[in-house]
């Protein structure tokens, strides 16, 4: 007995030594571990971040070299400018175009394969497809799509006739169409990532709720906006944010579909295709171009500090 | 033995859900159901139907019908394999995501576990330092990795490609997360007995850990895999092109052949499709982990 409780005691007091320690003891364990990561952060996402900073004030000759300082209010004038101005235009209306109806459908998606019937994994594994493929994968199809006169779309007849449009002047080529079908194709990208996110979620909704619903007369749609979009509140705002962040950064479906084209309106040059596209016309400046970088990453800050105060604020957390 | 202590993860994709009558829908209701679900399944499918009719179908055919599979051949497809240089390219992106996947989850593990088991000074700036590189999006800071890494000598090589992705914030968080639920005395008890931190980590802490770190591996790995932007601004000798530069390459200088085109994404799209059948519970799990923990 007493054996006993004395190697207890014995053993609490070292845990209890070992937990005080010298504040310092661990410090160059913790280093050497932090070390690694925090090389590779700082070297290419704090340092550029800063440096870009500094570099957006200023003006550079071709070659990146001789730069000169222009004051911070060059922020300003790559804010006012008309191809800024016009390419920021762009990214919002790609974002409304898209952000929205990628949610919509991936819920819908979601919603219409959370049942129980023989071979649902099947339409499950179709619905999450898209995930697998890359910005160029799923640009590329798209493209081989709509193109207008090698396109698969313009050569059948049927469609053709139905739509004269897809051929001449083709979606991708005419102003009016281009942004609309760059975001089909973004959205169509999408639908896997949205999709397994909301099913993942709807699967943590007890059932119970929805047949105490229906026990109350509560029909589809009712139980739909009362128990289901409410319960999937943190996934959506989740996917809301992923899916605006991404529709600020496009820049590979627009570099494959249109060049930021068609010209000479820039239908569809967003911000990260203004900032790095071939057909930029700011793409031998580096100053202009860290300038428009850093003008990007504010809007983004700026758009998740909305979305996370405004929505994230009415968004129920359950447990 | 508790396996991993982040929530479970149901199978998402291929599970039987709960045969209860309610999620059960019959009759009508249920031909309604299966109706839906096929159209949307076509609608869904529909671009990758035409991307295999396109690559499967002999070129001088591909124009009258292209929706229709009333022909055969594996040419196009090898053709595309030689012009697209696609051996190569998917050499080149399977050694650059390897070596990210591989650093990613080295450097993400000894970092949060610094932050979930050390005390030390300072950690709260670190941290905050860390989530600080979570708010920087990738396409404001490239404008000057390229200057970094091209004045390295790097430009059009290996490890130009992997460099600035070998730590990223995300998978030091995923991993400090799984790390700060285990119980504190399993630690306390590995102390006792003369373990180190070292040691614990490798003997007690990853096995735990195990399946969050599988889909830490697999996020490094497919995002490194996906990269655009990069490649296309680090690389302009064609050897070094990765799958998805490469296929901007072939696209671009085979405008005139779709066909050609689109056996080449087939080819490009493959190896991922099957990763992700692989994987498809690391998957579900890396993407849920954000939403339900971010």
């Amino acid at each position: 007995m007493i054996r006993c409780s004395v190697v207890e005691f014995n053993s609490v007091a070292i845990v209890v030594h070992l937990r005080r320690g010298s504040r310092w003891r661990d410090f160059p364990l913790a280093m050497m571990m932090l070390a690694p990561s925090a090389v590779i952060l700082g070297l290419f996402v704090l340092y550029p971040l800063g440096r870009a900073v500094w570099l957006g004030q200023q003006r550079c000759d071709n070659f990146g070299d001789n730069c000169v300082s222009q004051g911070f209010g060059q922020y300003v004038d790559i804010f006012r400018s008309t191809e800024f101005q016009n390419a920021l235009v762009v990214t919002v209306k790609f974002a409304l175009l898209s952000v929205p109806a990628g949610l919509v459908l991936g819920v819908g998606l979601a919603v219409l394969a959370d049942k129980y019937l023989r071979g649902i994994g099947v339409f499950r594994a179709v619905f999450s497809s898209t995930v697998a493929t890359s910005v160029a994968v799923a640009s590329l199809m798209w493209l081989f799509l709509l193109q207008p006169s090698v396109g698969a779309l313009a050569n059948v007849d049927w469609f053709n006739s139905l739509f004269p449009s897809v051929k001449d002047p083709g979606w991708l080529q005419d102003p009016g169409t281009a942004l609309t079908a760059v975001a089909v194709s973004s959205v169509w990208a999408g639908l896997g990532f949205t999709f397994i996110l909301v099913t993942a979620g709807l699967q943590g909704v007890p059932r119970e709720l929805y047949e105490a619903a229906a026990v109350d007369g509560a029909g589809g749609i009712r139980r739909f906006w009362s128990i289901t979009v409410p319960m999937l509140g943190p996934t959506l705002l989740f996917v809301l944010i992923v899916l605006t962040t991404r529709a600020f950064q496009t820049y590979g479906e627009v570099d494959l579909l249109t060049d930021g084209g068609p010209q000479p309106e820039d239908s569809t040059t967003t911000i990260t295709y203004f900032v790095y596209g071939q057909n930029s016309p700011i793409r031998n400046d580096a100053g202009l171009q860290a300038g428009a970088a850093v003008l990007l990453f504010l809007v983004l800050l700026v758009l998740s500090a909305i979305q996370l105060r405004g929505i994230g604020r009415r968004v129920h957390y359950a447990n | 033995m508790p396996t991993d202590t982040a929530a479970p993860v149901a199978p998402v994709l291929l599970d039987a859900a709960s045969s209860r009558e309610f999620d059960a829908p019959r009759g009508w209701r249920r031909a309604g159901r299966y109706g839906l679900l096929v159209v949307v399944a076509v609608v869904v499918l529909f671009p990758i139907y035409t991307m295999v009719v396109a690559a499967f179908k002999p070129s001088d055919q591909f124009f009258e019908n292209p929706l229709v599979p009333d022909a055969f051949t594996l040419d196009v497809i090898r053709e595309a394999w030689t012009a697209g240089r696609l051996g190569r390219y998917l050499f080149n992106s399977l050694v650059v995501a390897l070596v990210v996947t591989m650093c990613q989850v080295v450097s993400a593990v000894l970092a949060a576990y610094a932050f979930a088991l050390l005390k030390f000074p300072l950690k709260n700036v670190f941290f905050v330092l860390f989530i600080a590189t979570l708010l920087v999006p990738l396409e404001a800071t490239l404008v000057i990795n390229f200057d970094t890494v091209d004045a390295l000598g790097w430009a059009n090589t290996y490890q130009g490609l992997a460099l600035p992705f070998l730590a990223t914030a995300f998978g030091v968080f995923l991993m400090r997360q799984v790390f700060m639920s285990l119980p504190p005395d399993l630690r306390d008890a590995a102390r006792i007995d003369g373990v180190g931190h070292l040691g614990f980590l490798r003997h007690v802490g990853l096995p735990l850990v195990r399946p969050t770190l599988g889909a830490l591996a697999l996020f490094a790995f497919l995002g490194s895999w996906n990269q655009y932007l990069w490649p296309n601004l680090i690389v302009n000798e064609t050897d070094m092109n990765t799958v998805q530069s490469g296929l901007r390459v072939l696209s671009r200088s085979n405008l005139d052949q779709p066909n050609l085109v689109m056996a080449g994404t087939f080819v490009a799209a493959i190896p991922v499709a099957i990763v992700l059948l692989l994987f498809q519970r690391q998957l579900v799990r890396g993407l849920t982990a954000g939403a339900v923990k971010g």
